[in-house]
């Protein structure tokens, strides 16, 4: 799948939602010899290979074990680490006014973040190439606004546990990557 | 660079007059529960509050406005947007004093009153649409505009239109926000 993950930070900075939708990717595994063929880097707290694709493994495959051992490379996404990186990305800014980060691009994903007028932060992870993120951002906002606020029993900013919520998301993300270009294979 | 309005592709239009009926008997059964009208506007404006706080939402998401850059920006997106979206009115605008931070809307036609004729006997401050009044209240907090919206003229109440007046206060830090942690 080319979206990776979607969140949603309320006004406070908290992360009410989370989604995150790792493909089921191919596991390759072999046997090297040192000197190692492939160069990792150690990237969001997971080792992945940077450059040395062969035999099934990828640029972009994380290390999941070596000799047998789990690797434990787990990607913290809660919310204080969300809100941190947008308070600093508006007081970074040379521009006056700035409202904080909008995209946030690297070799392995693109961070794209939408500001409603009222605070809340929709966030997307997606592949580089998958393109029309921004009317996804916008379907999440009415999707949001459907099936989380209309729901006479969630409070406002709270965590979201609303199946129709999820229901709808998945289904827009579905759409939205159709649409787009794919993602690396698995 | 427009957009036009998203709408729902299974938007469903329901009868009007089973909303305005619904809206009949939630005004009624307050009066039944609440002896004095202030109650009845403030419960009124309470449960307007909450609809507006989420309503905001929805409006902002398929309305596409941007960022206003002044009062009477708002006033005119309010009256023209908004009230045409939800209730099928536009209300006109009058800026009410020169410091340009009171407005009011005048309404010409009003559905939720389509069926009354007057208020009853010992409710005569009641405050009918008061539901709207929080509604507006509601969604402008959320955008970090704190209001004061009341009814200044009421057809219900003998007057000769239905005047809500919006008055701006100070606005609403939403640095405030970020530092509540």
């Amino acid at each position: 799948m080319a979206i990776f993950s979607v969140y949603v930070v309320n006004k406070a900075g908290g992360l009410i939602y989370q989604l995150d939708s790792y493909a089921p990717r191919a596991e390759a595994e072999k046997t090297f010899s040192y000197p190692l063929d492939l160069l990792l880097k150690l990237h969001d707290e997971r080792v992945l290979v940077a450059f040395g694709q062969r035999d099934g493994i990828r640029v972009g495959h994380a290390v999941l074990a070596i000799n047998g051992m789990d690797v434990n490379g787990k990607y913290t996404a809660d919310g204080k680490e969300v809100l941190e990186l947008f308070a600093i990305g508006s007081q970074l800014s040379p521009e006056q006014g700035s409202s904080g980060i909008e995209m946030l691009e690297t070799d392995t994903f693109k961070l794209h973040c939408f500001q409603t007028l009222t605070g809340i932060k929709f966030v997307v992870l997606a592949d580089p190439r998958q393109a029309g993120i921004d009317s996804l951002l916008r379907k999440i906002y009415e999707i949001y606004s459907d099936f989380a606020l209309k729901n006479p029993f969630y409070s406002l900013e709270m965590p979201i546990r609303c199946e129709l919520f999820d229901q709808n998301l998945k289904l827009a993300l579905e759409v939205a990557e159709k649409a787009g270009t794919f993602g690396p294979g698995s | 660079m427009s957009r036009p309005a998203h709408r729902r592709p299974e938007y469903q239009k329901i009868n009007k007059d089973l909303f305005v009926l619904t809206y009949g008997a939630l005004v009624a059964q307050l009066c039944k529960d609440y002896e004095k009208d202030e109650d009845v506007n403030k419960y009124l404006d309470k449960m307007g509050y909450g609809i507006g706080t989420r309503l905001v939402e929805d409006f902002l998401a398929r309305s596409c406005v941007r960022r206003c850059h002044s009062y009477s920006e708002i006033i005119d997106i309010i009256a023209q947007v908004a009230f045409k979206m939800y209730l099928g009115i536009t209300p006109s605008v009058t800026c009410n004093n020169s410091s340009r931070n009171e407005f009011s809307l005048i309404l010409d036609k009003n559905p939720l009153v389509e069926f009354v004729e007057e208020l009853p006997p010992g409710r005569s401050s009641l405050c009918y649409c008061n539901l709207l009044c929080g509604i507006i209240r509601g969604a402008l907090e959320m955008v970090h505009l704190a209001a004061d919206v009341t009814f200044l003229q009421d057809r219900l109440k003998g007057d000769s239109v239905t005047e809500i007046g919006i008055t701006f206060l100070k606005k609403l830090d939403e640095k405030k926000y970020r530092r509540k942690k």
